[in-house]
């Protein structure tokens, strides 16, 4: 809501500043989002009159004009094509400073020539003067505006906008009446109420109106006047009033509908009665009907939109906008004006279903007044008689039962406001604040019985009343406590992992974090996980952000795409959050899978660049090493099982498993992946569920042996299709409570081995808890362990 | 022999041996089994019986010396060696170690544990919920009805007619309430979406959303509890806050809170807008239908909510001047929040 701080004030004028009553209106919930001056600063500019023109002798579009300040003549060269002898305009004065195209930028008018033809000061349009974007020609002044006048004094531009952002409650404060009630409690300073008397009618003129719709539209007023004159203009004071509210002034019919709508927050509509068929009819479109608007486009009417309609056609969407064929023009003589009440829940959210947003639309979305329509057709008649003259016929005015009379008064109990404000009010304090906001009060002994203005519609409960109370009150002048504590100690499972602890584990690792949009490019998306089901967006942003994520790879490989892009060769990233597919079962939310997810990408050297160790690249291995890690943290063993996956290297990835599920894969991209992802370094990936790894077990105690331990390493000789894990897994179930650990310590194939076979070497750490171990019973333990290798893999011993 | 000769001899060579093999032949030489020391004692036994005694002191005196003298040759010669192998292992330490360095986590993610850090001290805990909200949820139970000008605001991001991302960590409240009785304190931190983006919007962001619900809780320990919070977040205990009323659906009386400028200190400059202030967090008293439609005794308990922005703080804090960078994933911004900077 914009508006002139000039209007306001000649409504309730405290003796504050500007910067007090913008602060004043801010603190009491309604923020000032912006303060500027009305006009650009100028100055030296005067009403003055063409008195003659002439063609300038060697320029065609040039007039040498004679024009008057009341007290000088002066020689004026001017290139506007609405020039013409009489005509009343702004003049620029020698001296005179006007704004210039840039912020706080000025330029002065100095005497000059133009082809030849002496020329002092300058005819001014409003773009000139900074009072409009865009002008066509020179600002046209009423032919009786005083001559001599300085045009900042005329058009009253030492005046300041101010602009509110208003919360969706505070409809009641999208008129220049609503802000000046607020101003008049918070100053506690009388506000000009301005009640017109019903105009008398000269003409008996009717017009049938029929409201279908009796829940929606519950009140239609509307009135005939016929005989406008066509030709009548705008007055500058309320073209100025509409220019400061953000409103361009159109015609003089559109104009007052317009500046009703800024005093008293009531919208209304003005159509041309002879373009009007039969009568009109308030109701919900028909399937398939079709309107054209004033913005001249034409929209397919959703049925559960409320539209205004005569015999023949849609005349308007109902307090959104109205309709191009029944609008009124600049021959139109007789005009219906309307002014309704629609409720709230019928307009919300219809203007933005077609891509709109109207002044009228905002506030009959917030509502309006019950009890302003008759009220705003007599000040718009008011308007109007003064404007463009007319015969005036009588109020037409249509209620159903549903229209909501009156505000059911409401009780607040005294206790509540040290209960829930956390402060103490005397009662009378409390009594002044509600009749200055203009309530009705009873003062009960346990509190007040308060029925709210029909403008204050937003009030409905206690909470309400309490609110008002505390905003009127200030909310700074409140002493600022503490709850009282329930010291409780609140649980926390030594078992349970903390999000933190893994994401510093990867930190630790040299691992940064990444956080990237959880929507992704389907391009990926498919790339990645093409037999994922997805979820897409019904309204994306762009194509490139239309579907939820069912691997946090996509984001972090374009997020790794992006430092290679930028010469990082060495990127390691990982992420943490939901991952999004269609659940197997479930209703509503419940249908879809929401899995936290932890995952990683790395490229480029093992390490940082380095002078200690020769540079190598990191693989497989390493990512390993850091899923490993993260796996640690489990209570449950993880298993790595070769697996192909779409994205993956089919001979370098690895599905993980805890109890036969899977809960994550890893391994290296594959290379046509990467060439259609356009990532060139070689990249290694994991992803795992949170879940897998989001609790440990509490570490128990086993006590320790104070005898040796023996170790005896075997290297054994199998084929090189063998898992190395399975052997170890062999190793394990022939192992007896004797073997206390297997170490893995090399694997090797190349020369001395055969091809096709690889040379695995580990150690073996036996140990009994109660006395040192003989070496037979090692020597019985190896040769077991040996021949179950032999008779499980045809493993031999190497020699 | 002369036994003075002889220990001067040894003596010679016990200043010459230059390392402990030679130093150890000499005592070998001397006083080893055959060594001429030990020898000397042997021929004891040809003399008369009367010089017998003084002369075997001699000897032992003589061998006594020598032992002393070799004694302190070997620890000279230890030392030195010592000494010479400690230089030859000399490095420069101003070198750096080697392995793996540390990264770092977010900013965002920083920002939200800081947050969560100082309210646990007051005894709140964290709670989750889905990204992907269903409408009664987001908005219906936070008294926000389908026709409500508020949704407008929203900008929501559909799946369908009921199904939604969630535009502010506020159905977490609702899901918490579901399922807990007060006395509550939780905080929510999370992502959230809207349907926006330019120079000051990102489609996603981050909230942490706060609920604490008890008997006799009040508006003016809603201001003490948040004041509170950001002085220590800033750590600034002079910073200045204002309350100023606002509209939220979901509580009554509603508030907006904004800091003093921490750019400015209030003074007054680009990024305040030159109005001194900043808004960091809305806030205000649970509305009663939110707690109806909760289950919740709106007679016997109160509760306030409290929701903010992470990267707008994250920015204030840090001096970020762009919030898109959150989202870029740039490591050249990343590491400048890690653990370890780097140079």
């Amino acid at each position: 809501m914009k508006f002139s701080e000039q209007w306001l004030r000649s409504w309730v004028n405290p003796s504050i500043s500007t910067q007090e009553m913008c602060d004043q209106l801010t603190m009491a919930g309604l923020e000032v989002d912006a303060v500027e001056p009305a006009a650009a600063e100028f100055s030296e500019v005067v009403v003055a009159r063409v008195e003659s023109l002439e063609k300038h002798p060697d320029a065609d579009k040039l007039n040498v004009c004679q024009v008057t300040d009341g007290t000088e003549t002066r020689q004026i060269v001017c290139g506007a094509s609405n020039v013409r002898e009489g005509l009343v305009i702004p003049l620029a004065k020698i001296g005179a400073v006007l704004p210039g195209p840039g912020p706080g930028e000025t330029w002065k008018i100095k005497p000059a020539k133009l082809r030849g033809v002496e020329s002092s000061g300058m005819l001014c349009s409003e773009k000139e003067l900074g009072l409009a974007d865009s002008a066509e020609g020179l600002m046209e002044l009423p032919d009786d505006a005083p001559i001599g006048q300085d045009i900042r004094k005329y058009l009253q531009l030492d005046d300041t906008i101010i602009e509110l952002d208003l919360t969706p409650n505070r409809g009641d404060c999208l008129s220049i009446t609503g802000i000046a009630r607020e101003l008049g409690v918070l100053n506690k300073c009388e506000v000009t109420e301005q009640l017109w008397e019903p105009y008398k009618q000269t003409i008996t003129d009717e017009f049938a109106v029929e409201i279908e719709a009796t829940e929606a539209c519950t009140h239609y007023t509307g009135r005939v006047i016929k005989g406008i004159n066509p030709r009548a203009e705008t007055p500058l004071w309320m073209l100025e009033r509409l220019r400061r509210g953000g409103i361009r002034g159109l015609s003089p019919v559109v104009d007052i509908t317009n500046y009703v709508m800024l005093e008293l927050g009531q919208p209304m509509h003005a159509f041309d009665l002879q373009k009007l068929d039969g009568k009109i009819t308030v109701r919900f479109a028909e399937k398939s009907e079709k309107a054209t608007l004033l913005d001249g486009k034409s929209v397919d009417l959703q049925e559960n939109t409320l539209v205004i309609a005569d015999d023949s056609s849609v005349l308007a969407l109902a307090g959104v906008m109205g309709g191009e064929d029944s609008a009124v023009d600049d021959s139109t003589t007789d005009i219906f004006l309307e002014s309704a009440f629609f409720k709230p829940e019928v307009i919300a959210g219809k203007a933005r279903s077609y891509g709109m947003h109207t002044d009228s639309s905002h506030r009959f979305e917030r509502g309006v007044d019950t009890q302003m329509q008759v009220h705003a057709i007599e000040r718009a008649t008011e308007l109007v008689r003064e404007i463009c003259g007319g015969e005036v016929g009588p109020v037409l005015e249509h209620k159903t039962a549903a229209h909501p009379e009156e505000i059911l008064p409401i009780h607040l109990r005294s206790d509540r406001i040290k209960r829930v404000l956390g402060i103490e009010l005397a009662e009378s304090e409390v009594t002044d604040i509600f009749q200055r906001l203009g309530m009705e009060v009873k003062v009960y002994p346990d509190g007040w019985l308060v029925k709210a203005p029909s403008f204050r519609f937003d009030i409905e409960i206690e909470a309400d009343l309490l609110e008002e109370v505390v905003r009127v009150f200030g909310y700074n002048n409140i002493p600022r406590t503490q709850p009282s504590y329930h010291a409780v100690i609140q649980s926390r499972p030594e078992a349970m992992n903390s999000l933190d602890e893994l994401k510093r584990c990867l930190v630790n690792r040299g691992y940064y974090e990444a956080i990237s949009y959880s929507f992704v490019d389907p391009k990926w998306q498919d790339i990645l996980d093409p037999q994922a089901k997805t979820i897409a967006l019904a309204n994306p942003l762009s194509s490139e952000m239309s579907v939820m994520r069912t691997t946090m790879w996509a984001g972090l490989l374009s997020a790794l795409k992006y430092n290679v892009n930028r010469q990082q060769n060495r990127v390691r990233l990982f992420e943490t959050g939901l991952c999004f597919r269609p659940a197997d079962e479930g209703t509503g939310v419940d249908a879809i899978s929401q899995e936290p997810m932890f995952a990683g990408v790395i490229c480029g050297d093992l390490h940082d660049e380095q002078w200690a160790e020769q540079t190598q690249k990191a693989d497989f291995f390493d990512i390993k090493a850091d899923v490993e890690a993260l796996l640690s943290y489990s209570a449950t063993d993880s298993v790595f099982a070769a697996a192909e996956h779409p994205a993956l290297h089919p001979g370098q990835s690895a599905c993980i498993k805890q109890d036969g599920e899977i809960i994550g894969w890893m391994g290296a991209l594959h290379p046509t992946v990467q060439k259609v992802l356009g990532i060139d370094p070689r990249v290694y990936v994991f992803e795992i569920k949170q879940s897998a790894i989001s609790s440990n077990k509490i570490p128990e105690f086993t006590p320790l042996s104070r005898f040796p331990e023996v170790r005896r390493d075997l290297a054994i000789l199998v084929d090189e299709a063998i898992p190395v894990s399975d052997i170890l897994s062999v190793i394990n179930g022939a192992s007896s409570d004797l073997v206390k650990e297997t170490q893995l310590f090399d694997v090797y194939q190349g020369k001395g081995v055969d091809e096709g076979t690889k040379s695995i070497a580990f150690g073996l750490i036996l140990q009994e808890f109660s006395r040192t171990l003989t070496d037979n019973e090692v020597e019985s333990e190896i040769e077991n362990i040996v021949s179950t290798l032999n008779q499980q893999f045809a493993a031999t011993l190497r020699e | 022999m002369d036994l003075q000769k002889l220990t001067a001899d040894a003596q010679d060579k016990i200043n010459a041996a230059d390392n402990l093999d030679d130093l150890d032949q000499v005592r070998v030489d001397y006083l080893g089994k055959k060594g001429e020391l030990t020898s000397l004692l042997k021929t004891l036994g040809t003399l008369p019986a009367e010089e017998r005694k003084a002369a075997g002191q001699d000897i032992n005196n003589a061998k006594r010396d020598v032992q002393q003298a070799i004694e302190q040759r070997k620890q000279s010669l230890e030392s030195e060696k010592l000494n010479a192998r400690l230089a030859s292992e000399k490095i420069d330490v101003t070198l750096p170690g080697r392995g793996q360095r540390a990264g770092g986590l977010h900013p965002v993610t920083r920002t939200m544990a800081r947050i969560e850090d100082l309210f646990s001290r007051l005894g709140f805990s964290v709670a989750q919920g889905p990204e992907i909200e269903d409408d009664f949820h987001n908005f219906e139970a936070l008294n926000i009805p389908s026709h409500h000008p508020a949704r407008a605001m929203h900008d929501t991001f559909y799946f369908d007619a009921n199904t939604l991302l969630r535009t502010h960590t506020s159905p977490v409240q609702v899901r918490h309430m579901e399922t807990n009785s007060p006395p509550l304190r939780i905080i929510a931190p999370g992502r959230v979406y809207r349907c926006d983006s330019d120079l000051t919007h990102t489609p996603m962001f981050h909230q942490v959303e706060g609920l604490l619900v008890d008997e006799n809780v009040s508006f003016a320990d809603l201001m003490g509890t948040l004041a509170d919070f950001l002085k220590q977040f800033f750590e600034n205990e002079d910073l200045q806050t204002r309350f100023r009323p606002s509209y939220f659906p979901f509580t009554e009386p509603s508030s907006e809170v904004d800091i003093q400028c921490v750019m400015c200190e209030g003074e007054g400059c680009r990024v305040c807008g030159h109005t001194g202030w900043l808004e960091v967090l809305g806030c205000g008293i649970v509305h009663p239908r939110v707690f109806e439609s909760a289950g919740i005794d709106t007679e016997k308990y109160t509760g306030y909510a409290f929701g903010m922005g992470v990267e707008r703080l994250a920015m204030l804090r840090y001096g970020v001047n762009d919030l898109r960078l959150f989202f870029e994933n740039d490591l050249k911004f990343l590491q400048q929040f890690g653990s370890s900077s780097r140079r």
